[in-house]
């Protein structure tokens, strides 16, 4: 089997968020950047499993600057193949997608991996853009994923349950939660990562139709108003009255 | 125009569409310009959109709509859009809408925004919406700048708006591509609002001790008219099913009211739930992280505070 994974960096899920003065930039100052959990627990470990099993290789792809290294070699620790680094400082999800795309459509991958979102901007759409510019199904959500022969078995969240598909030849997923179980790294894996084939290769040019320009924090909470235990009465009337959500 | 994609299940319109409409009603008003509806498959009702103020609903026809698939979605309204010359795509960011929304991107070469929580502002010539990021700790304002813009709507997040006329439905004649997935099976609880559309939302943590004491939890939500939730470590125990953990792993929420009982707050449960617009906390701890994040708390044992709050959501609702 032949499969590729799409891995990001993002600020580790404890991170206090904070911007420049004027608003424009995230504030990475003592931020720990790990690779996005979906990426590297469901993702990349499904990944890894798969091949383990039925022979093959896992490639990681990231779009991103040379500060991105570490997070892809620690993908090699956990059992990728080797890496393939789109030298880019991307601003947009459609860019990130297009240079993914751009590298895997000669090489015939048999399931394009990526994590369900990255836990930064929230969008769940590069693995959407990467499916569509090389016409491939896309399954979303997937909580568990197995292969028999050409035939893909996989079961999806969706909202309030979970929907079971079958595909047959190359699609792109998106992994949620359950398809696998986290792995830290041992020290045999950190070793043999150093000398993993691990390539950089330039971004193909593509314009970004839609940036994030300015960032805010939403309104504080003023503090909280308690409420005695043995008046539910009153806390009733708050919601009621007060907070008008009942 | 904008053209709004209006979501089903189970040929029922979904409360999210209705949400999208009224948006892009909004939208198209700031523009100048109309809103129109693009319902596919087989859905009862489809001219009700009218009355959230679509001008126009179109519905295509073809086997393939009977179940989702991104690629054949997609490929139906995106020929929708060029057919029809729209130049604003409006979905849910549901599931649905968010398998699509990266997928017309592409297909459309359009700059999309996902979960807006704003109209856009169109003042300097710019296309601006807001949404949120990083989990909910920030809002981010993006600019589209593509001739097609995308926006999927975050739920819960602007009021329905009926105060327009039912329209009959016409029929728009596209060729979708036949589907490369199958779907085996789909397994959905019926009779309950899913999380994500939820506007009361009821849930649990580890302080419940174990799963034979959800019938408070249940009874409390029955009463509420609510949907039921739980925190990561009840769901990974199986005291609860899998699509009832909220939380940075689990489904993200933004309903009116969310009431957590038992669950100590940890970020993790908070980058889910933090966008709710008022949240409830009942612990025993007064120390628990999640008051900070609340803003109404009851300092309490849960098995005696619970019974007590659904004898006064009873009272107050036969009232
Ligand atoms: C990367 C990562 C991702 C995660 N994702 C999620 C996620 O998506 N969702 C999530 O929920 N968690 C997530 N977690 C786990 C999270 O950190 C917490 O461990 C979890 O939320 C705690 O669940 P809890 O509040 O139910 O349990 P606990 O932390 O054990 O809290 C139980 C609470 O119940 C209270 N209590 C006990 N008995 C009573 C009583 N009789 N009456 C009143 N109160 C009582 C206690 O005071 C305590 O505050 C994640 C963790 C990591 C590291």
């Amino acid at each position: 089997m032949k499969l590729l994974v799409c891995v990001s960096k993002t600020p580790d899920t404890t991170s206090k968020i904070s911007f420049t003065a004027d608003g424009t930039k995230f504030n990475d100052a003592g931020i720990t950047f790990i690779m996005n959990p979906y990426d590297e627990w469901y993702a990349l470990v499904r990944a890894c499993e798969l091949v383990e099993k039925n022979g093959g290789t896992v490639t990681l792809i990231n779009v991103g600057g040379a500060d991105n290294d570490q997070t892809i070699r620690k993908g090699l620790a956990i059992g990728a193949t080797d890496a393939v680094r789109v030298d880019a400082e991307p601003k947009s999800a459609l860019f990130i997608a297009k240079q993914i795309a751009e590298h895997a459509k000669s090489q015939n991958y048999d399931i394009i991996f990526c994590g369900k979102e990255s836990i930064d901007y929230n969008g769940s759409e590069v693995g959407a853009m990467v499916a569509e510019y090389l016409d491939l199904p896309f399954i979303s959500y997937a909580s568990k994923l197995d292969v028999n022969g050409a035939t893909a078995t996989v079961e999806r969240d969706i909202e309030g349950g979970v929907e079971t598909v079958e595909v047959n030849g190359p699609f792109v997923v998106s992994a949620a939660k359950g398809m696998a179980e986290q792995r830290i790294p041992n020290m045999m894996g950190i070793m043999k990562a150093k000398s993993k084939p691990f390539t950089v290769v330039p971004a193909v040019s593509f314009p970004d139709y839609a940036v994030p320009v300015s960032y805010t924090m939403p309104k504080a909470k003023t503090g909280v108003k308690l409420v005695a235990p043995d008046n539910m009465e009153e806390l009733v009337r708050l919601l009621h009255e007060e907070a008008k959500v009942i | 125009m904008v053209l709004v994609f209006a979501e089903a299940v189970n040929g029922q319109l979904k409360k999210a569409a209705l949400e999208a409409v009224t948006y892009g009603a909004q939208t198209a008003q700031l523009l100048g310009s109309q809103c129109v509806a693009l319902t596919l498959g087989n859905i009862q009702n489809a001219g009700q959109l009218g009355v959230y103020g679509a001008s126009k609903v179109y519905n295509v026809q073809g086997e393939a709509f009977g179940n989702f698939d991104s690629q054949v979605f997609a490929s139906a309204i995106a020929q929708a859009t060029e057919k029809l010359g729209a130049t604003v795509v409006v979905l849910s960011h549901t599931s649905t809408g968010k398998s699509l929304l990266g997928r017309l991107a592409a297909r459309l070469n359009a700059g999309s925004v996902a979960g807006a929580k704003s109209l856009p502002d169109i003042s300097g010539g710019g296309f601006k919406v807001t949404k949120g990021v990083y989990s909910g700790k920030a809002i981010a304002t993006y600019d589209i700048s593509s001739p097609i813009k995308l926006i999927a709507l975050a739920g819960n997040e602007i009021p329905l708006k009926a105060d327009g006329n039912e329209v009959a439905v016409e029929t728009l004649e596209i060729a979708a591509p036949a589907s490369k997935v199958k779907v085996l099976s789909v397994k959905r609880e019926e009779g309950i609002v899913p999380l994500p559309e939820a506007t009361t939302v009821v849930s649990a943590g580890r302080g419940m001790k174990g799963p034979e004491n959800w019938g408070m939890v249940e009874e409390l939500a029955q009463v509420m008219g609510a949907t039921t939730a739980c925190s990561r470590p009840v769901a990974d125990a199986d005291w609860r099913p899998h699509h009832e953990h909220v939380g940075q792993t689990g489904v993200a929420i933004r309903p009116n009211l969310y009431i957590a009982i038992g669950i100590s707050g940890a970020i993790q449960h908070l980058a889910g739930v933090n966008q709710s617009k008022v949240i409830v906390v009942i612990n025993k701890d007064p120390e628990a992280p999640f008051f900070k994040a609340a803003d109404y708390g009851v300092v309490g044992d849960l098995f005696e505070v619970v019974p007590r709050l659904t004898a006064a959501m009873k009272k107050f609702k036969a009232a």
